[in-house]
């Protein structure tokens, strides 16, 4: 087996065959959730992996990335034999799973293709809600921590890296990820457009329905100033504004409530209307003519819909916010090419990078076997010459000499990852000219 | 016909204008970048522009339509970089490019190109004068744009469809204080640019000439922006009322700049 290296800047010690990451994994678009839970790995779990990919040769280096949709294993092998077999072999006793259980159910990736799953997953195109943010802190964490513990090394720490930038560049440049596709969170964004940054504005919920906690999560997101909750239930509304870090309001005091808040949330059930124009419209005055972002996700719909034609007040029911949702839907898909795109030019990238590390360790292979090639012959011929030890040593010199100028412009012209792009092909010809294979990278290029 | 340095400021405001548009559709750092460079790059080329034409003419900029449509498009643009700085939305840069582009095509098109004859020289106060109040003007067309762009995202708002662009222009709340400022520096430059002609014409004469109808509309302009800006803040006026009064104070402005200037002001010609 090849020596493995951690060092994070200096080429990989493997100098036979091509330098590729392989992947092997799982997602929601290959398994049923029953046989994702039974693949994903904790947090220690993964580090724990990768350690051990490493330590029983399979791989030089190591991630593991696991999420509630996908398991999925990166890393370089330490051999040229089928590295994701071993993987594979490797995820099915760690799990105590049957192959036949993932039959099917696995997808293996190597060499530029692996690097491109991992962009498309760090894009957001591989997610079951396309473009979605989460995967990219998802993806940084299980990296972070992969460095962290050592078990990455220069492939994979430029791999992964790559896939942070492109998963920023696709998010800032196209519209992949910028329109929300949930409906709490496109009230948010709506209420956005109208009040800017929501840091230090006022909520107020009513009613205690998922999808109005859904709606409050967004809002302590974005450091929302005060929040209170009204309910019938007053001991709800108490519970739920101890949960989300706000104030109880009993609903006797609903009317005198309305006149602060900037983002009123509906979702009161079986109720009719709650908020009646009257009600808004004195609410309205009483907060001097400011704008009232209301957002009802009541079935049927808690706000009396000629409310919306009130001045400074935008109103919009859940299927307003589910037709944008629907749109932005549509929107992000025709994005996917543009996406697809970038994807495609870091992958390019990455093979560029990866072409020079491939002509830098080859010019160290040369090296070796040069040197190997002169120390054997200086061995054999210096015995049978009569020197003095001077005479020797500048020999050795000369000859150390010559092997260094005969790789000077080789070694300029392999670090060049312009020049270099494309000919990886012209790398693996010198490999077999030279007979540089697996074999020697054993006996050779260690010395 | 306008100097190279023209024709520069012109390919460059309208390169600016693509990739401020551009922006709207496909956000990117470095293009947004780039569309403030390339309008930074065209004022500055539009004041050698001016600068060059006013050497070679031996006059002031301001002295004839052309000079002084252009100096009004050039303090525009330094208007708008500032307002770009300081709220940090580079969104209403496509509109704003577009304005002073159509506004310097519209210039080479329809002002005579003859070059004025050189005018007595009247000092740097008088200079200062007229270089603020065509400042005011221009910031006062700012908030005109910044209005009429309130007024489309709250109707697209209400209308519950929201278009690819919707999501890249400033929020309401954000629009309207940038219009805001606009006016604020749009009144400041008018007050100091209206005292500034008081004092360099009680110099000159010993009097001030309140009956000439430049005066009273400039008085006017003031009038109805120190309105808009007290009205925003009220209950009855605040949001899109508020910025329909914007964009009709405008109309204002443009009065004063176009019919007041040409036929019933006696000795304010282009500004």
């Amino acid at each position: 087996m090849a020596a493995t290296t951690n060092t994070k800047n200096s080429a990989p010690a493997r100098t036979g065959g091509g330098i590729r990451v392989a992947l092997i994994g799982c997602s929601h678009r290959t398994a049923p959730v029953e046989l994702r839970e039974r693949v994903a790995f904790t947090q220690d779990q993964a580090l724990d992996a990768a350690g051990e990919l490493r330590k029983r040769g399979i791989l030089d280096e190591a991630v593991v990335l696991s999420t509630c949709n996908r398991s999925e294993l990166y890393g370089v092998p330490a051999s040229d034999t089928s590295a994701t077999e071993e993987m594979e072999n490797f995820l099915t006793s760690y799990h105590r799973i049957s192959r036949v259980e993932l039959e099917g159910r696995l997808y293996r990736w190597e060499g530029a293709e692996a690097v491109r799953h991992l962009y498309r997953v760090a894009s957001g195109l591989d997610s079951m809600l396309l473009g979605e943010a989460e995967i990219l802190g998802q993806l940084k964490a299980a990296y972070g921590q992969a460095l962290e513990h050592g078990s990455t090394g220069p492939v994979l720490n430029r791999a992964f890296q790559g896939a942070l930038e492109v998963g920023k560049r696709v998010r800032a440049e196209t519209e992949v990820g910028a329109r929300p596709m949930s409906v709490s969170l496109a009230g948010i964004k709506l209420a956005e457009r109208v009040f800017g940054n929501l840091k230090g504005h006022k909520a107020l919920i009513l009613g205690a329905g998922a999808v109005a906690e859904q709606v409050v999560e967004h809002l302590r997101a974005r450091s929302i100033g005060s929040l209170r909750v009204v309910n019938r239930s007053h001991d709800r509304a108490a519970e739920l504004a101890e949960r989300m870090g706000g104030e109880a309001v009993h609903w006797d005091a609903l009317e005198k409530a309305l006149s602060l808040p900037d983002i009123i949330v509906t979702s009161v059930g079986n109720a009719g209307h709650v908020l009646t124009r009257e009600m808004l419209e004195r609410a309205l005055t009483a907060r001097g003519g400011r704008p009232v972002f209301v957002i009802d996700l009541g079935v049927p719909r808690n706000v009396a819909a000629d409310s919306a034609g009130l001045y400074n007040l935008y109103l919009y029911n859940i299927d307003d916010l589910g037709e944008i949702v629907e749109q932005n839907k549509r929107a992000r898909e025709a994005e996917i090419p543009r996406a697809e795109a970038l994807v495609s030019e870091h992958v390019a990238k990455f093979e560029v990078w990866r072409t020079a590390l491939e002509a830098g360790s080859i010019v160290e292979d040369l090296r070796g076997r040069f040197r190997k090639h002169r120390e054997a012959l200086l061995r054999e011929r210096l015995a049978e010459m009569d020197l003095t030890p001077e005479e020797r040593q500048r020999l050795s010199h000369i000859t150390e000499e010559l092997i260094e100028r005969v790789l000077d412009e080789p070694s300029q012209r392999l670090r060049n990852a312009r020049e270099m792009r494309g000919r990886l092909g012209a790398i693996e010809a010198i490999r077999h000219l030279f007979g540089i294979d697996r074999d020697h990278d054993k006996s050779g290029s260690r010395e | 016909m306008p100097n190279q340095m023209g024709y520069l400021s012109l390919a460059l405001y309208a390169a600016s204008f693509a990739c401020y548009t551009r922006l709207l559709y496909a956000p990117n750092v470095w293009l947004g970048r780039l569309a403030t460079l390339l309008l930074g790059g065209g004022i500055v080329a539009h004041y050698f522009a001016l600068l060059d034409r006013s050497l070679g003419t031996h006059t002031v900029p301001y002295d004839d339509v052309y000079g002084s449509m252009s100096l009004f498009a050039w303090l525009l643009g330094i208007t708008y970089l500032g307002l770009e700085l300081l709220h940090r939305d580079r969104a209403v840069g496509s509109l704003v490019s577009l304005v002073m582009l159509v506004w310097m095509v519209g210039v080479e098109w329809l002002t005579p190109h003859a070059s004025p004859a050189p005018p007595p020289a009247k000092g740097p106060l008088f200079a200062l004068h007229v270089t603020l109040n065509i400042w005011a003007y221009a910031a006062f067309a700012l908030s005109f744009v910044l209005s009429i762009v309130y007024l489309v995202q709250d109707r697209v708002l209400r209308s519950h469809r929201p278009g690819a662009a919707f999501w890249r222009f400033p929020a309401l709340d954000v629009l309207d204080r940038m219009s805001r400022s606009s006016v604020f520096v749009g009144l400041a430059g008018l007050a100091f640019g209206v005292v500034s002609g008081f004092v360099w014409e009680r110099r000159l004469t010993g009097s001030y000439a309140w009956g000439d109808p430049k005066v009273i509309v400039t008085l006017l302009i003031v009038g109805v922006y120190v309105a808009y800006l007290l009205l925003s803040r009220t209950a009855g006026w605040r949001g899109s009322r508020a910025a329909v009064l914007c964009a009709l104070n405008f109309a204002v402005v443009l009065f004063s700049y176009t019919l007041v200037n040409r036929y019933l002001t006696e000795f304010h010609r282009y500004f």
